[in-house]
């Protein structure tokens, strides 16, 4: 059993009472929540005549359900109206703070909280929705629940839970360039496995990680569900504070001082005890695009689709499904495999940072023929910076639409879809059948730079070519 | 709030065989398009049975009021949403044996009273044969001492001691239970530093 980690110290912090049957009522620092997964939560609150016990810790925006383009009320679609109305009537009626499309900083719940300074260490933080492992790269102890759970969560402000065993997975070095966060949670999923997490919390160490900026640390956390990991975190650090400081909900005067000493001794002692460790080295994490129908199957850009005998037996069944589903061949490269649709953006990958990868490799560029191309800024915030510096007019120079903020095509909830049996190169986290809203139509997941790299050559393309020619252009421009 | 004990689940099973079934595949996103939960049953698996043209197990007639769902590992992995389960239990299914499931996934069928059980691959492998071989045996799955039975054999399964608690307890239903604990919900409020040296201004 572990201890003395950033998970002991928070989960003994928010330990409300040991439950008959062995769980644990745990307190929920920070809840989110948005238009999908709350609805029913809160008809239940009202079926039983329960009210909200910390209005106050409960935070909500929309994201899944709004178009990126036109963002007019009523929504086109009378269901995603439906959906935005009775959020924003259930935040109305029991006094919650409702960041809606008019507020100037709507957008992915996990984009939001963070540049709000509401994702803070030390926390709890729960949503009903999976990725809310993202907040862990603060030193929260965040994770997704369902429908119920947010009932929970509203009308008692805490959750049954049962502890989680802790891996510490450490990446030592540094990454090579052209190599990117994303690239490294694909590494660890590829490695380690989808289901390797169930049951555990991920920390996240090493020099890799201690020398990644924040938003790279919420890719990585974000896709800590991937591998099954219910939450991943990274202990809080300068960089951490650094982010938080003057953000509109971090502590402020001699609070901030109080509370950065308090961050600073919740991260996992030197002598902590893991119940299992794993390293790995981030020298070896290449460019890394997935080729199946789990965030598991992938593999590095320079190599071909691996074969079945390369695969260890369990898994060859889901390989199989995955040749027939993807067309793809057992032996062949992925380079070069034509892509209709490319898809920047997503609650992993649509912050500035990735917006400006992205962009590098755009700039002096021109999307391919025939493709369809967009970038879908996180929120209303990273829009705003990312045209300030001009990162838009670089976009659509170079044949990519501009959208509004939202969760796009990374689930198709909204107009964004893939149609028959499109083929997309997508900076979001999920290649599951079906999940970018087609039901034959198929996913690879990369890093922004490398989908932006993939739209302007119209194939899967190694971005490390690329980033070396941008260089030199930079140096002596094209135009 | 007491709810039922569920202390057994009886009836024919299905066998959904395959590794990482996510709840995409479950209950695709556009059917999340809702208010509510009703008529989530219709579409449980609905890109898969479209795909399977009517040969999908769900669509097989002798698996029709099965109550037992018999799945591999991982099953029930991706996205959150509470909608895959409430979709598997709306078609019929009352209890889901499988290998390993995914972390959210098998606390959302907690909190409606749906258990999960793990058997060892060669015990999960061996049910879903017998139930496709012959898809009319009628099972009894117990949860105290998990067993199923059935053709006057049984195979032995695990839960984790939480859930087996509340489901046999009737207090799986947290709420109420949540909200009995006033004194130390406000205790631990009062303890956590970021709630009052420097709490969210609202």
């Amino acid at each position: 059993m572990s201890t003395g980690t950033l998970y002991d110290k928070v989960w003994e912090l928010h330990r409300v009472a040991e439950l008959p049957g062995g769980q644990t009522q745990l307190f929920i620092g920070l809840h989110l929540i948005h238009e999908v997964t709350s609805p029913q939560a809160f008809a239940m609150l009202d079926e039983r005549g329960l009210g909200v016990r910390h209005p106050e810790r409960t935070v909500a925006t929309v994201d899944h359900i709004v178009p990126t383009t036109d963002q007019g009320r009523p929504l086109a679609d009378p269901l995603a109206e439906a959906m935005f109305s009775a959020l924003e009537k259930n935040c109305a009626d029991h006094g919650l703070r409702l960041y809606g499309l008019d507020s100037g900083q709507q957008g992915i719940v996990h984009v939001i909280a963070p540049e709000l300074g509401l994702s803070q260490p030390g926390m709890t933080v729960a949503c009903g929705d999976s990725h809310t492992s993202t907040h862990g790269a603060f030193g929260a102890i965040a994770f997704g629940i369902g429908t119920t759970q947010v009932r929970d969560v509203l009308a008692s402000q805490s959750l049954a839970m049962d502890k989680l065993k802790v891996r510490r997975v450490s990446i030592h070095g540094s990454l090579a360039p052209g190599v990117f966060a994303k690239d490294v949670a694909l590494h660890v999923i590829r490695r380690l496995g989808v289901k390797s997490g169930v049951g555990y919390a991920y920390e996240f160490a090493g020099s890799c990680i201690a020398a990644m900026a924040m938003e790279e640390r919420m890719t990585l956390c974000n896709m800590a569900i991937e591998a099954g990991a219910r939450c991943g975190y990274v202990n809080p650090d300068q960089v951490c504070f650094d982010y938080l400081r003057n953000r509109p909900y971090a502590p402020t005067g001699a609070s901030w001082q109080r509370a950065v000493t308090w961050w600073r001794s919740l991260a996992s002692d030197g002598d902590a005890v893991y119940d299992d460790e794993v390293a790995m080295d981030a020298g070896e994490i290449v460019p890394t695009v997935t080729w199946g129908i789990t965030p598991g199957q992938a593999m590095a850009v320079d190599e071909v689709v691996p074969t079945p005998d390369q695969l260890p037996p369990g898994e060859r069944p889901l390989a199989q499904e995955a040749y027939r589903y993807m067309d793809l061949q057992p032996g062949q490269p992925i380079a070069g495999t034509p892509v209709d649709v490319c898809f920047i953006g997503s609650c992993t990958n649509g912050r500035l940072s990735d917006l400006r990868d992205a962009a590098l490799v755009a700039k002096g560029r021109h999307v391919a023929d025939g493709m369809k191309a967009f970038v879908v800024p996180g929120s209303q915030q990273v829009a705003r910076a990312a045209e300030a510096e001009g990162l838009d007019v670089v976009f659509a120079q170079a044949g990519f639409e501009w959208r509004r903020p939202g969760c796009s095509m990374c689930l198709a909830m909204n107009p964004d879809r893939l149609e028959g049996r499109q083929i997309s190169a997508s900076s979001s986290n999920r290649n599951f059948k079906g999940r970018q809203g087609s039901s034959a139509g198929r996913t690879l997941l990369m890093s922004p730079a490398m989908v932006a790299a993939a739209a302007v050559s119209g194939v899967v393309t190694d971005v490390r070519t690329m980033l070396r020619t941008a260089k030199n252009t930079e140096t002596e421009p094209v135009e | 709030m007491t709810t039922a004990p569920i202390t057994m689940v009886e009836g024919k099973a299905i066998a959904l065989p395959g590794h990482d079934i996510d709840t995409d595949r479950i209950i695709p996103a556009r059917f999340l398009k809702s208010i509510s939960f009703a008529g989530l049953g219709n579409h449980v698996f609905a890109d898969d049975r479209a795909a399977a043209g009517g040969d999908h197990p769900f669509d097989r007639p002798e698996h029709q009021g099965a109550r037992i769902l018999v799945v591999n590992r991982n099953f029930g992995c991706g996205s959150s949403r509470e909608h895959a389960p409430r979709s598997l239990q709306r078609w019929g299914i009352a209890a889901v044996i499988g290998e390993s499931f995914a972390e959210i996934f098998a606390s959302n069928c907690l909190a409606l009273g749906m258990p999960c059980l793990r058997g060892e691959t060669g015990t999960v492998e061996d049910i879903q044969q017998l139930v496709q071989e012959q898809p009319g045996v009628h099972f009894c799955l117990t949860l105290e001492a998990p067993t199923l039975r059935g053709l006057d054999r049984h195979w032995p399964l695990t839960m984790e001691n939480g859930p087996q608690t509340m489901l046999l307890n009737g207090c799986w239903d947290a709420t109420g239970l949540l909200l009995s604990h006033d004194d130390r919900l406000r205790r631990t409020a009062l303890q956590l530093p970021y709630l009052n040296d420097f709490a969210l201004s609202n």
